[in-house]
């Protein structure tokens, strides 16, 4: 508590312009109407550029003799973004095999994605939003030297969980409006926790690989998921699980103003802050720094006299946490439903590409999730022309396939850093590289 | 609905399990040549669901032809096999060549296969939906001469499949390969000491290949096996085989004897969550389904939790070969 309050003081001007971003978020809509959200929107948008240009600059002035080739963020960011590059282009060639004349069309309407209209902006933040955070989950524990594949399965308890809350506890709202909604979120964090603290005790205690036991873990939640759904929130009429109450929908707190028309809720907000908690703990504190030490050494870790088996499993527990928080959000919407059919929820294997997308960086798998759900959108509005959505899970698994073979990329671009730089010395003092992406860089160190 | 006699579940329960048992069996010994070399496989669903969808299209294409049943099987059975050998081939080069992460480069498998098959189904298949329905009926009413012997013919050479028996015969031959050639022991030195298999002059990156591309093919088939067995139609998925023959590689604890008694379990407890509505003493137990199916997931956690320190998995796999490391 004390690293976080220390880490809001030392970066005062960031909250501040933070907090003011969000007044205007909740406040401006209902004051100003319907006709004022581009121009909030927009103005969100420059102060968001300004500030990580200003991030840059300050950057750059502490350390004038930097040189892109020796950062490996920027070296692992531009990976990234080569592997995303290399499964666009997939895309377009299965396109253009597929369908010649309209490939260019459908290849403009993937990459404009979300960014079409403000309606489908907020749809994009609001189906961004459980990848975000099982993003989060599964970055959350690789980080911690864990690779969580498990996320599933903690995602469909805590989805249940949420789901049960929302259909039987309505007389919360009585209390106070939000109480419902709070407490289903709260448990299914909870629930995700402990779901994810079983692969966590069998590693640390057995020395099972988490790996495999969290694959057996997600078939087993997958069933129990049914064998409860069918036994205490049952409608049988749809074959499916019971309504929940409207309290225990996620609230819009006015986002809905901001973006007419879209599918928006309070989930983004939840999923902001997770990245910021997340961020502080990884980065900011001696707790998450002993977690790094025991992932990247157990034993190393151990002999500095840190508690190594009880820091996996507090890995694994917060991990599936976010995951089960995941799943709270993406099922406690209206019109929603969980459904007692055995199958895997894919939004687990979801996390796993955006974490990897987002270099395991809390604010990296925020852009990710955000970069997927784009993509998503992408998906949807190429049904006007004559390609399936399915395509983008296609250009997704190609990127995370490209990104496995990060060292091979790494090395490309390696390469041609220390050739642009080679070629700057030469001309002279100048900028090579500089940009947003370099802010991005600098930003998570 | 009259209760069976116990031979008439007899009867109906061990065909079925045999159906079963088979496809598991086999993905086990593909992810166990995969991890004897020194690669984690856990793409298994991936390139299973893979060889199904190619090898369901190709029979599909080829059933109104003159063909026999039985040949087309065979012929939708060998696609599938290099139609797995193929996949395969992109995991092998991300963790040999590339030395990745080889659970993400099988996450990226797994994650490609189901979305292409969607894809590729519903792009051109005339009605525009992900299925492939096959028309025929594969199964073999009674193998000649065997199916007529009493009781042993009723359980194994009556309502089987092609596949079962070349599956059996596949099994016995990829067993006995690795365990008593030269190249199979090759294979195994390779998962578990690549610095002193590359000292002796064996070539790490060309074996371990071997093993993945194997895997690849038995699993691919087994992707068919599973779409002739109890499908009958090609649906995007493979239910979660390609996981649970992992599960049997672990919970037989990578023994090619203890493979066929942990996915004859499998199987069985498969069976019963689906017979539990006719076989009367599941009847009256009144379980859900899905506790004897979640059964041996559980089964392989407890084994894991508890046999782990003298476990028979191959110490090198998983970790990419790097000839300067000691």
């Amino acid at each position: 508590m004390n690293a976080i309050l220390n880490y809001v003081k030392k970066n005062y001007i960031g909250f501040s312009v933070s907090v003011l971003l969000l007044l205007q978020v909740f406040l401006l809509p209902t004051l100003l109407g319907e006709e004022a959200a581009g121009g909030i929107l927009f103005s969100i948008a420059a102060v968001g550029i300004g500030y990580f240009g200003y991030k840059a600059y300050l950057f750059r002035k502490q350390n004038p003799d930097f040189k892109a080739a020796e950062s490996t963020t920027l070296v692992n960011i531009l990976g990234s973004v080569i592997a995303i590059l290399t499964g666009l282009l997939f895309g377009f060639v299965l396109m253009l095999i597929i369908n010649p004349n309209q490939a260019i069309d459908g290849f403009f309407t993937i990459l404009e994605g979300g960014f079409r209209n403000i309606e489908s902006l907020g749809d994009m933040i609001y189906f961004s939003v459980p990848l975000i955070l099982t993003g989060l989950s599964v970055a959350f524990a690789f980080r911690t030297g864990l690779f969580n594949i498990g996320a599933s399965g903690q995602l469909t308890i805590g989805a249940f969980v949420a789901v049960y809350i929302g259909v039987r506890w309505g007389a919360l709202a009585d209390i106070h409006p939000l109480l419902h909604w709070l407490a289903a979120i709260l448990f299914a964090t909870i629930a995700g926790g402990l779901w994810g603290a079983i692969p966590g005790l069998l590693k640390a205690y057995r020395n099972v690989n988490e790996v495999v036991a969290s694959i057996m873990l997600n078939y087993v939640a997958m069933y129990i998921n049914t064998v409860l759904i069918r036994n205490f929130i049952y409608n049988p009429d749809f074959a499916r699980a019971l309504d929940i109450k409207p309290s225990a929908a996620s609230p819009t707190f006015n986002l809905d103003l901001l973006f007419p028309d879209s599918s928006i809720n309070a989930g983004i907000i939840v999923a902001l802050i997770v990245v910021l908690i997340l961020h502080i703990i990884l980065n900011k504190t001696t707790f998450g720094y002993e977690l790094k030490a025991v992932g990247l050494n157990r034993d190393a870790a151990k002999y500095a006299g840190m508690n190594a088996k009880r820091n996996i499993v507090i890995s694994m527990i917060i991990s599936g946490a976010v995951a089960g928080l995941a799943g709270a959000l993406l099922f406690l919407v209206q019109g929603k439903h969980l459904t007692p059919v055995n199958t895997i929820l894919t939004e687990g294997f979801t996390g796993i590409a955006i974490s990897l997308l987002g270099l395991s960086s809390p604010i990296g798998v925020l852009l990710a999730g955000l970069f997927y759900g784009s993509l998503q959108q992408g998906g949807y509005f190429l049904q006007l022309y004559d390609y399936k959505p399915e395509i983008i899970d296609i250009i997704i698994a190609v990127i995370i396939y490209a990104s496995a073979l990060g060292l091979f990329l790494q090395k490309f671009v390696l390469k041609g850093l220390k050739a642009s730089e080679m070629r700057a010395a030469r001309q002279g003092p100048g900028d090579a590289t500089g940009d947003t992406t370099e802010a991005e860089g600098s930003d998570d160190k | 609905m009259t209760d069976l006699t116990f031979l008439e579940i007899l009867y109906f329960i061990i065909p079925l399990m045999i159906a079963s048992t088979i496809p598991l069996m086999l993905v086990a010994t593909g992810a166990l040549y995969s991890e004897r070399s020194g690669v984690v496989n856990i793409a298994l669903e991936g390139i299973m669901l893979m060889g199904a969808f190619v090898g369901a299209v190709v029979m599909k294409q080829l059933e109104p032809t003159e063909l026999g049943t039985q040949m087309i099987a065979l012929v939708g059975l060998t696609v599938g096999m290099i139609t797995g050998i193929a996949f395969s081939f992109l995991h092998a080069f991300a963790a040999i060549n590339m030395r990745a992460n080889q659970i993400i480069s099988a996450t990226a498998l797994n994650m490609f296969a189901p979305a292409f098959a969607i894809f590729m189904n519903r792009t051109f298949s005339e009605q525009g939906t992900q299925r492939v329905l096959l028309a025929r009926n594969y199964r073999i009413a009674s193998v000649e001469f065997l199916g007529d012997i009493p009781f042993i013919g009723d359980l194994f050479f009556q309502g089987a499949y092609l596949s079962t028996y070349i599956g059996i015969v596949l099994f016995v031959v990829a067993a006995v390969f690795l365990y008593k050639t030269k190249w199979g022991l090759r294979i195994r030195a390779c998962g578990e000491n690549p610095h002193a298999a590359d000292s002796l002059g064996i070539n790490i990156y060309k074996i371990r290949y071997a093993g993945v591309l194997v895997s690849g093919a038995l699993a691919g088939m087994g992707g068919v096996i599973f779409v002739l067995s109890f499908a009958t139609a090609f649906n995007a998925s493979v239910a979660g085989f390609g996981f649970l023959a992992l599960a049997v590689l672990i919970f037989g604890n990578w023994n090619p004897k203890r493979i066929i008694l942990a996915a004859s379990f499998f199987a069985l407890m498969r069976i019963i969550s689906n017979t539990t509505a006719v076989v009367p003493f599941l009847r009256d137990l009144n379980l859900d389904p899905e506790l004897y199916q979640m059964l041996p997931y559980i089964a392989t956690l407890v084994v894991l939790a508890f046999v782990s320190k003298n476990s028979a998995a191959p110490r090198a796999a998983g970790e990419p070969y790097d000839p300067g490391k000691r």
